[in-house]
């Protein structure tokens, strides 16, 4: 039986460890850039010397390695050599449309998995920074269905950090050949705390304020959400042009129908490919940009009171089927946070099911 | 007798309409069909034909992008199909364009629109090859 499960344990441990490991590196990044974790361990310096007394060794030269790891710099160094040895392997997969927030017509291939995290960082003004952490499991179900489930948790400077809850996506293509604009239906089940800060899309009267309220408080307050989307997308020479269109409602409180857009326009960086392998090839790369923001409510349906990102976005895919993608979202009003930093690292695994089935 | 909530019958609409591709799945015409029938498939012309790095780019973009459901060697893996069959063998280079830009998502092909046409000629190139 060992032998039965070692090879495929093995090869799940080679294709998981590459994306942990990317992952962890862009969190440290953030954590040291947010200044929750220390770049350089701090040496206690030497107590001074009294009549009799030996001077004690500094901290640090006999620190378990576990503690040295905590070190920034240290832990940076580490995942650094591993990613650079795992960027040498060969490019298996192209890239797709690099979008953060906007929802093209591309769903999962069928029998596909992919991970992914998605991160987003703010420092709002009047309050504390922020990093959510958005878990992504999206699944291949038919050809024209995908299936996905999220877990969100956060972490506030001087607040500590919050599990804030999952939501459940589906995508249909309801048209099953390729047209100049082609339809897809989003509907999503949410239901996450007060406390949550993915901002997965901005709708109705969404602005940076939302962000300011403790998390002691708001991780007491739950929200049930049921959200659409139309989604329209357009492949044309290689560039890509996609619109959503947001309607959100909160079912648990009386609250009134929300709405919000996304639009992105993206495209690889090389149409034709490279007749060999290589890792920093240009049609290795996607560019783009996006723009989002809400649209008020059924009541004050309109852009007074609402906020508005632009977001040019940059995704590399790096060897074994892992897409790195990164987006600063620049707020365009005085609703919207300055800044929103958000970047994903997702991995995908070919013929998952298939693979579960036995058959492999 | 209650009222649905609002939001419930939008719901259960979208639900109704994302059953579209489940019902339309039942017409039974092949890619092949599909493509000879678009009047654009049939004047396409392959630009690459003949190129040796369009052929070795393809083929780098078949091993990317096809070899997990079709196998390395073009034999088909579990129930994809064999890209060695006669029906592909016989298809011209502008109705397999075709295919790679619509796929066959009732039979669980993709659509590769996303890919550029320039790729996707790349991928042609390389499949007109292995006959």
């Amino acid at each position: 039986m060992l032998d039965t499960l070692s090879a495929p344990l093995i090869k799940a441990v080679l294709w998981i460890a590459p994306f942990l490991v990317t992952s962890v590196y862009i969190t440290d990044i953030t954590r040291i850039t947010m200044g929750h974790m220390p770049f350089r361990r701090a040496r206690l310096s030497p107590p001074r010397l009294g009549a009799g007394k030996a001077s004690e060794p500094s901290a640090g030269a006999d620190d378990p390695l576990f503690m040295q790891l905590t070190n920034g710099f240290s832990r940076l160094c580490m995942l650094t050599a591993c990613l650079l040895a795992w960027m040498c392997l060969p490019v298996l997969r192209g890239a797709e449309a690099p979008y953060l927030v906007t929802y093209g017509h591309r769903l999962e291939e069928p029998g596909n998995l992919e991970i992914a995290t998605h991160q987003v960082a703010g420092s709002p003004k009047g309050g504390n920074s922020f990093l959510n952490t958005l878990m992504e499991i999206e699944y291949g179900v038919k050809s024209w269905w995908t299936t996905e489930l999220y877990l969100s948790g956060q972490g506030t400077r001087h607040e500590g950090a919050v599990f804030t809850g999952y939501r459940i996506e589906n995508r249909f293509r309801p048209l099953l050949r390729e047209h100049w604009i082609n339809p897809v239906l989003y509907i999503e089940w949410v239901d996450v705390n007060g406390a949550d800060k993915s901002l997965r899309e901005v709708v109705g009267h969404d602005t940076f304020e939302d962000q300011l309220e403790p998390n002691s408080e708001t991780r007491h307050e739950r929200k049930r959400e049921v959200e659409g989307k139309l989604i329209l997308s357009s492949n044309f020479k290689g560039w890509n042009v996609s619109e959503n269109f947001i309607a959100e409602k909160i079912v648990n409180h009386a609250e009134p129908w929300e709405f919000g857009y996304a639009i992105g326009v993206s495209r690889p960086l090389a149409m034709k490919a490279k007749p060999y392998r290589c890792n920093f090839c240009a049609e290795n790369f996607h560019a783009g940009v996006e723009v989002y923001g809400g649209l008020g409510t059924r009541h004050e349906f309109g852009l007074r009171g609402t906020s508005h990102y632009l977001a040019p976005i940059i995704a590399w895919t790096l060897p074994n089927n892992t897409t790195l993608e990164f987006s600063p979202g620049f707020g365009l009003n005085q609703n919207s946070h300055g800044v929103l930093w958000r970047f994903t690292v997702a991995r995908e695994f070919n013929q998952f099911g298939r693979w579960l089935r036995g058959m492999r | 007798m209650k009222r649905l909530p609002a939001w419930l019958a939008a719901a259960c609409a979208c639900l109704g309409l994302c059953l579209c591709p489940a019902l339309a799945s039942r017409k039974h015409l092949t890619w092949l069909e599909r493509a000879n029938a678009d009047p654009t498939a049939a004047r396409l012309t392959n630009p690459y034909a003949g190129q040796e790095d369009a052929v070795k780019a393809g083929e780098k973009l078949y091993q990317r992008y096809c070899s997990s459901c079709h196998g390395t060697d073009l034999a088909g893996v579990d129930r994809n199909p064999s890209l060695r069959s006669p029906t592909v063998r016989s298809a011209s280079p502008g109705a397999l364009f075709w295919l790679l830009r619509n796929g066959s998502l009732e039979r669980g092909m993709p659509a590769w629109s996303y890919l550029p046409p320039q790729q996707r000629w790349q991928l042609v190139t390389w499949l007109k090859t292995m006959e």
